[in-house]
């Protein structure tokens, strides 16, 4: 079976930077793969590559079997990928409703809408008419993937939900996650605190300096062997 | 009594003068550029419906039907060929292709009809006036002129308000990026801004070509006076700018009724006043619009 | 791999030009010199005309110096042309002043202008700066139409000159006005090659940046519109002592920062020879096209348009950087 998203030997540089070199990924339709490793290691990138904010220098992106080369990033929205973004990137002016509204904009149909993000997410609800800049970092974020939700996307990509956030209104964001999944959405998580990411995945891969250093699945991952891949000591 | 009624004729002025400046906004508050060919579209607009009275004997109100999809169609056309490839060159690049515009535009102008004033001729309306008060009458195309201009303003208010495409230019104008990954396409909602803002001028422009004399060179001073609307309003407020609109168009009048010649200058003291000041305006706002 | 190691071993030089400015120096010396013979050569006529492509030069400098090194796009360098080219009239036939004197003098007299005024103009940015300098400029333009002693709506004429043979004055005239070209165009390379010059480079490239680490962004931008103020000024007294008129109608035209702008964007904007290059070329289009009417400004505003989008360097860029005449950069190199 085709998995539902294939990253595959993509190189990807800032200028002459490289940030990802021969990286292959992929996910199986309704799987949660969690990306983690630590600043710098490309992650970010990975998911801006599959967004289509930036453009592979080699290797393709393939979802469902056909290649993301040359789609731009807005229509790959309406093909099914919607992105929670690093730093949440709300519309400030406009309010909650209005945030979430934008995110329908493609039009996809599916079980997401204002009522179903409202009941995932109980306290956007009550902010609905607020300013999107006047909420807590939590509220943002909780905002910021219910926005993508709206989109109704096979594939939703989240970016960093922990950033700068206390941990138990992580753990309440991670807590909504398997509600998403339910729906037969397939998650890309990308995710700096290791434990959330473990807790959450059906599969761990472990990015350093652009390359997979380790993958497997996160029930069965050994510890030792991922911090030294996380902080890339060779272990042999 | 003739000074209340300068104040009456500059309200009313002033309501054009805010229906050219809304376009200008509405384009600078979506995509942060100031089209400096603004006024010469607004008289390209005027020549247009000018040519539609004299080859098919069409009235200015019968004239807009065509003019204003048209020139709809030449901001969508002219962002979507022109200005958009601008936009990638740099803080600089749209201004001196904008200007370079105003200067081709009002030169094939002077060229397909020389540097004669012309006006529309709106018939019986364009003399009828309603009587207020002693000495004080209002001109009834004035006042209509006025009254579309306003309906015209709420109109673009109401559609950034609760329009899912007035939605998506304000989130573009937030961040264009994060728009795109919500399956927003820039490209075509600058299209569309920029269409809707030479919708509005073109009515702005058929209405000023009616109320007074036009001619090639007549774009300077529209966008000036737009522009004057705008700053004195304050930047990026819709009602702001109609009232900066109001308020230029009194001290124009007003200036006007000491001296004819004093009149434009007035309405310039005004503005450096204003931003002297009141660098934010009389209406700031937080909400680009 | 040793290469490198070694590289980085010796301090980096921070140099400036090279050749290319040795072979500049001496060109722009040439030229002068092979111009400031030429009233010995030619006829009043062609000193007449070359005084236009002068004052095209300096007005070509000077919206470079605020567009292409300050970041600020003005279309109301009028204000100060006009300013300038009434100064001159009135310091010369009015007050008495040497009408040689004058011409600096009424540069001055811009720049004491400029300064106040640059505090109104700076609180707008971008293309709202821009339509705010028009605004000036037109404010200038209606007060100055008010004063009868300039001569209100229908202008002024420069008698400062009765005295002097028209062979003579001509011939004064034009060297003045090459000396003009030298100064500017030397001003604004060694006010580039200054501390400011680096800080204006700094400011370009990150505004934000540079005024976080200290650059004076504001007090930078506010020496540039000044000295482009009294370089404008120059311009407007140099464009009145070779026509002996002045009408506010036509000195404080908008026409003259379309052209402005046109030279630079044809020529190269950020360069000190594009500029140059482009008043050449303007001087050229505008003679072979003076049968076309105002069409020649709908051609020239096209190519204009052209090259922004598609050679955003102008006709200079196309030497990529190859030749550099007058470098107002640093390169960091290994020898």
């Amino acid at each position: 079976m085709t998995p539902l998203l294939e990253v595959d030997d993509v190189d990807v540089s800032y200028g002459d930077v490289p940030a990802l070199t021969g990286l292959t990924v992929t996910v199986a339709e309704g799987e949660t793969l969690a990306v983690i490793g630590a600043n710098g290691g490309g992650k970010s990138t990975l998911l801006k590559t599959v967004a289509g904010v930036l453009r592979p220098r080699r290797g393709d992106v393939r979802l469902d079997g056909e290649s993301l080369a040359g789609v731009p990033a807005h229509r790959r929205v309406g093909r099914g990928i919607a992105m929670s973004p690093e730093g949440r990137r709300l519309f400030p002016s406009l309010s909650v409703e209005e945030n979430l509204l934008v995110g329908a904009h493609s039009g996809r149909p599916g079980p997401w809408g204002l009522a179903a993000v409202y009941e995932l997410f109980p306290l956007v609800a009550e902010r609905r008419a607020r300013p999107a800049a006047n909420l807590s970092g939590g509220e943002q974020q909780a905002v910021a993937i219910g926005r993508a939700l709206m989109a109704n996307p096979r594939l939703l990509l989240l970016d960093e939900v922990s950033l700068g956030l206390a941990p138990v209104v992580v753990a309440q964001l991670y807590a909504a996650l398997p509600r998403i999944t339910a729906q037969g959405t397939t998650v890309l998580v990308v995710e700096q605190d290791v434990h959330q990411a473990l807790a959450v995945a059906d599969r761990v891969q472990c990015l350093l300096e652009g390359r997979t250093v380790l993958e497997g699945p996160a029930a069965s991952v050994d510890m030792a062997a991922l911090s030294a891949a996380y902080f890339g000591v060779t272990s042999t | 009594m003739s000074w209340v009624n300068a104040v009456v004729q500059g309200i009313l002025l002033g309501g054009l003068y805010a229906l050219v400046a809304a376009g200008l906004s509405l384009v600078f508050g979506v995509m942060r550029i100031v089209n400096l060919a603004h006024g010469v579209l607004a008289v390209l607009a005027a020549f247009g419906a000018y040519v539609l009275g004299d080859a098919l004997g069409l009235h200015p109100f019968l004239a807009l039907l065509v003019v204003v999809p048209v020139m709809a169609a030449v901001g969508y056309g002219l962002q979507r060929g022109l200005l958009n490839r601008a936009l990638g060159g740099g803080e600089l690049a749209p201004l001196l292709v904008t200007f370079g515009l105003a200067i081709v535009l009002q030169n094939a102008l002077l060229e397909a009809f020389s540097a004669d004033s012309r006006r529309l001729d709106v018939g019986a309306l364009g003399t009828a006036s309603i009587r207020l008060g002693d000495g004080l009458t209002v001109g009834v195309f004035p006042l209509l002129a006025a009254v579309v201009g306003v309906l015209v303003i709420a109109a673009i208010g109401q559609f950034l308000a609760r329009t899912a495409t007035g939605r998506a230019m304000r989130a573009t104008s937030d961040d264009r990026d994060a728009a795109a990954l919500m399956g927003i396409d820039g490209r075509h909602l600058y299209g569309v801004a920029t269409a809707i803002a030479l919708g509005t001028v073109a009515i702005a422009g058929v209405f000023l070509g009616a109320r007074s004399t036009f001619d090639p060179a007549a774009g300077g001073v529209t966008l000036i006076f737009a522009f004057e609307a705008v700053v004195i309003g304050g930047l990026g407020s819709l009602w702001g700018t109609l009232l900066g609109g109001v308020v230029l168009g009194v001290a124009q009048a007003l200036g006007a009724a000491v001296d004819p010649a004093y009149g434009v200058l007035a309405g310039h003291l005004v503005f450096l006043v204003v931003l002297a000041t009141r660098p934010r305006g009389l209406l700031p706002s937080a909400v680009t619009a | 791999m040793t290469a490198t190691v070694e590289r980085a071993a010796s301090a980096p030089r921070v140099r400036r030009g090279g050749r290319g400015a040795w072979v500049g120096a001496g060109l722009a010396v040439v030229a002068v010199a092979v111009l400031g013979y030429l009233p010995l050569l030619t006829t009043r006529g062609t000193q007449v005309d070359l005084v236009g492509l002068f004052s095209l030069v300096v007005l070509g400098t000077m919206w470079n110096l605020l567009a292409g090194y300050g970041g600020m796009v003005s279309i109301g360098q009028q204000a100060y042309i006009g300013v300038g080219g009434y100064g001159l009239v009135y310091l010369a036939s009015t007050v008495g002043v040497d009408p040689f004197l004058a011409v600096p003098v009424a540069a001055v007299v811009c720049a004491l202008l400029a300064w106040p005024t640059s505090y109104l103009a700076f609180r707008l940015n971008g293309g709202y700066f821009a339509i705010g300098t028009w605004v000036i400029a037109e404010v200038v333009r209606l007060l100055v139409t008010q004063v009868d002693a300039l001569g209100a709506g229908s202008g002024a004429s420069l008698t400062g000159f009765a005295g002097i043979d028209p062979t003579y004055r001509i011939a004064y005239v034009y060297w003045l006005s090459l000396a003009i070209v030298v100064v500017v165009v030397g001003g604004v390379y060694l006010l580039m090659r200054s501390r400011l010059g680096l800080a204006l480079t700094a400011i370009r490239d990150d505004p934000t940046a540079a005024g976080s680490l200290g650059v004076g962004v504001t007090r930078a931008k506010r020496v540039v519109y000044v000295a482009a103020a009294a370089g404008c000024g120059l311009a407007g007294a140099m464009i009145v002592a070779n026509t002996l008129r002045v009408q506010p109608g036509s000195i404080f035209s908008v026409d003259y920062s379309a052209m402005m702008i046109f030279i630079v964007v044809i020529g190269g904007i950020g360069t000190i020879e594009g500029p140059i290059i482009g008043a050449l070329v303007f001087y050229a289009l505008q003679d072979s096209l003076a049968d076309l009417g105002n069409w020649y400004l709908v051609v020239v505003g096209l190519v204009a348009i052209a090259v922004t989008l598609l050679a955003p360097k102008g006709l200079w860029g196309l030497t990529r950087g190859r030749v550099e005449l007058f470098p107002t950069g640093h390169r960091v190199g290994s020898r």
